[in-house]
């Protein structure tokens, strides 16, 4: 391994983590306009899209997201002529990166060979998130009024005034579980709601209200519907992206589902342990690493389900009805293959988890090729590598997918109210933040106090205990 | 060394910018000059390891007043026509200049006066949430952090009875 590689492996692994988080955004994103049509489909009880494809294979309405892509890339930019040039042009390009930023704080797993799962550990925690949130404002603020157009500022100005109103409830609904934890850290929140699931913030009375008060806060500040005032159709056009087209409005459009992202992330972790299972800790997982693999394969059976379910769809009216040589008879059989690809894969987790409690050495990937010189610089002794590594790689995948699990989740339930909320008039949605959820917060933080002085490990954990 | 870099770097963003406040004519580019301006000065809190105050400078001061002045600008809707005048500026820049050369005297008397700190006695968690709520809540300013939070409570109630014609 060479001297200049090893020197610059902290700065690596600082670029790896920045990668990993966004590309953990920027993956979940498109998957996330598809659940949106398709959400909203399944919720007005129609088919949804499932017209464009790629020879012949329509995934199910996944291709629609791509031809969007390709769509926004090809139209053309246009600048009207009447708008603030270079504020104009600057507001989406503050609404991504500020969305994208707010990522960092969000831990992905406890640790991983001795490396922090998250981007950065910066000591202001959450705080930090907050403070990102509110420049987030600005990128909105400035398309209103940068568009020079009566209705873009109307939609630039309610949500600013929405976003600051909010922010209050957020942030005091936050301190709840900064006094419980004791900490703004988001790893140490997520560590003490490590084991079992009555950890979890969200089974406290206090955390619960908080738990409530924020996601309401969070749907706010992502200017989502019930609260998409900003961009209100029926009366604002579009609101402050009204002026916006091609990649410009895509900036926009592709951070309110960051801005959504990020929200369910930081929920999941506040208020659900975040990369906790809510059945063992990760202490747990690292010991039994290879029993986790085995458990892997369990998936197996509903794999094989689901394949079958796909290899049914043939007998469906549509596909008979279609004309021999079609491209989309091919359909059922692609799913069908990708069921049992993965079936073969979970299955070959297993069989690797069965070895290694046969042998106790198949989880020693640390010594295969290059790697094995990568964890000699870092001080490891050829027999720890294996030991280490293995059930810490364990540990921090199943952390990340339950992370991933939850974070999707979240952002279900966001498209699950958009499209059964309608949406708040403007008094109504002052009324709503600073008359009845700010009052609710600031009493609830003095409840939070008296909670955490009188049950310090929590209700549940002081009758069941806390592993 | 690449501290004294980022240092420089930061703090003449921070200058230029400030600097940008004053002299722009557009109101709206001044407000976003201030923020750039406060953004560079949480930079600058970082690199003294003061975490928190940096933090606490974009939630505060970027995020939620200069929200508020934007606002209020783009609610007032300044444009084109209507920009800050600069007439009468003689006598005003010689006020502002008087004004801010007696603030740079008493800044330069009381940077005179500092004990000189060794880079040893700065304890390990300095600047740490933990250790400034110490630092307000037991330690030496907990009266003069009260007393702030009196004022700030005597501001909101003042600005009520100017606000609310009818109590």
């Amino acid at each position: 391994m060479s001297e200049l590689f090893v020197a610059s492996l902290p700065y690596l692994i600082a670029l790896g983590r920045c990668i990993f988080a966004v590309v953990f955004v920027m993956q979940i994103l498109p998957m996330l306009i598809w659940a949106e049509r398709k959400g909203a489909a399944y919720i007005q009880d129609r088919p949804g899209p499932n017209r464009a494809h790629v020879l012949g294979i329509r995934a199910a309405g996944l291709v629609h997201t791509l031809n969007d892509v390709v769509k926004l890339i090809m139209k053309e930019d246009i600048i009207p002529g009447h708008v603030e040039k270079r504020y104009w042009a600057a507001a989406p390009v503050i609404a991504m990166s500020v969305a994208l930023c707010t990522f960092i704080v969000v831990p992905f797993g406890d640790n991983f060979m001795g490396y922090d799962l998250k981007v950065s550990d910066i000591d202001g925690g959450l705080l930090f998130v907050l403070a990102a949130t509110g420049m987030g404002v600005y990128g909105v603020m400035l398309a209103g009024w940068a568009s020079n157009n009566k209705f873009s500022l109307m939609g630039g100005l309610r949500a600013s005034a929405q976003m600051v109103s909010y922010e209050l409830s957020m942030g005091l609904s936050a301190v709840v579980v900064f006094l419980i934890a004791g900490s703004v850290s988001l790893s140490t929140i997520a560590e003490m709601q490590a084991g079992v699931a009555w950890n979890w913030t969200v089974f406290t009375p206090v955390g619960f209200i908080a738990f409530v008060l924020f996601w309401t806060a969070a749907f706010a500040e992502t200017n989502r519907t019930p609260f998409d005032l900003p961009e209100g159709e029926a009366e604002l056009v579009g609101g402050y992206h009204t002026e916006y087209s091609s990649l410009r409005f895509a900036l926009f459009f592709m951070a309110e589902y960051a801005n959504m992202i990020v929200a369910s992330a930081v929920t999941a972790t506040l208020f659900f342990g975040g990369y906790n299972t809510g059945i063992v800790t990760p202490a747990w997982l690292r010991e039994h690493a290879d029993w986790v693999l085995v458990a892997a394969a369990g998936a197996v059976p509903v794999l094989l389900w689901f394949a079958f379910e796909a290899h049914k769809r043939k007998q469906r009216p549509f596909y008979q009805a279609l004309p021999a040589g079609d491209a989309r008879l091919k359909e059922p059989m692609v799913f069908v293959g990708i069921w049992l690809g993965a079936a073969v894969a979970h299955l070959g987790i297993g069989v690797a988890g069965l070895m290694g409690l046969a042998s106790k050495l198949s989880l020693d990937f640390a010594t295969f090729g290059m790697m094995s010189g990568v964890f000699e610089s870092l001080g490891m002794s050829a027999e720890t590598q294996g030991t280490v590594f293995g059930p810490d790689l364990v540990t921090a995948i199943v952390g990340i997918t339950v992370l991933a699990v939850k974070v999707l989740f979240g952002c279900w339930f966001f498209i699950w109210v958009r499209w059964t909320v309608p949406r708040f008039r403007y008094d109504q949605l002052m009324d709503l933040g600073w008359k009845r959820m700010l009052p609710l917060a600031i009493g609830n933080v003095m409840l939070a106090a008296v909670w955490v002085a009188v049950f310090p490990t929590g209700l549940l954990s002081t009758f069941f205990g806390s592993k | 060394m690449f501290e004294a870099v980022l240092f420089y770097l930061f703090s003449l963003v921070a200058i230029v910018s400030g600097v940008g406040v004053v002299t722009m004519r557009n109101p709206i580019a001044s407000a976003l000059s201030l923020v750039v301006c406060f953004f560079f000065l949480a930079a600058d809190y970082v690199l003294l390891d003061a975490h928190f105050v940096a933090v606490i400078q974009i939630l505060v001061y970027a995020g939620a007043i200069m929200v508020l002045f934007v606002f209020v600008i783009m609610l007032l809707n300044l444009r084109h026509g209507d920009h800050l005048s600069f007439e009468d500026i003689g006598r005003r820049s010689v006020v502002g200049m008087g004004t801010a050369g007696l603030l740079a005297i008493g800044l330069f008397t009381a940077l005179g006066q500092l004990p000189e700190i060794l880079p040893a006695a700065i304890p390990a968690d300095y600047g740490t949430i933990a250790y400034i709520g110490r630092a307000l809540f037991e330690g030496p300013y907990l009266l003069p952090f009260e007393a702030v939070s009196a004022l700030l409570t005597v501001a909101v109630v003042g600005a009520v009875v100017l606000a609310k014609k009818e109590i």
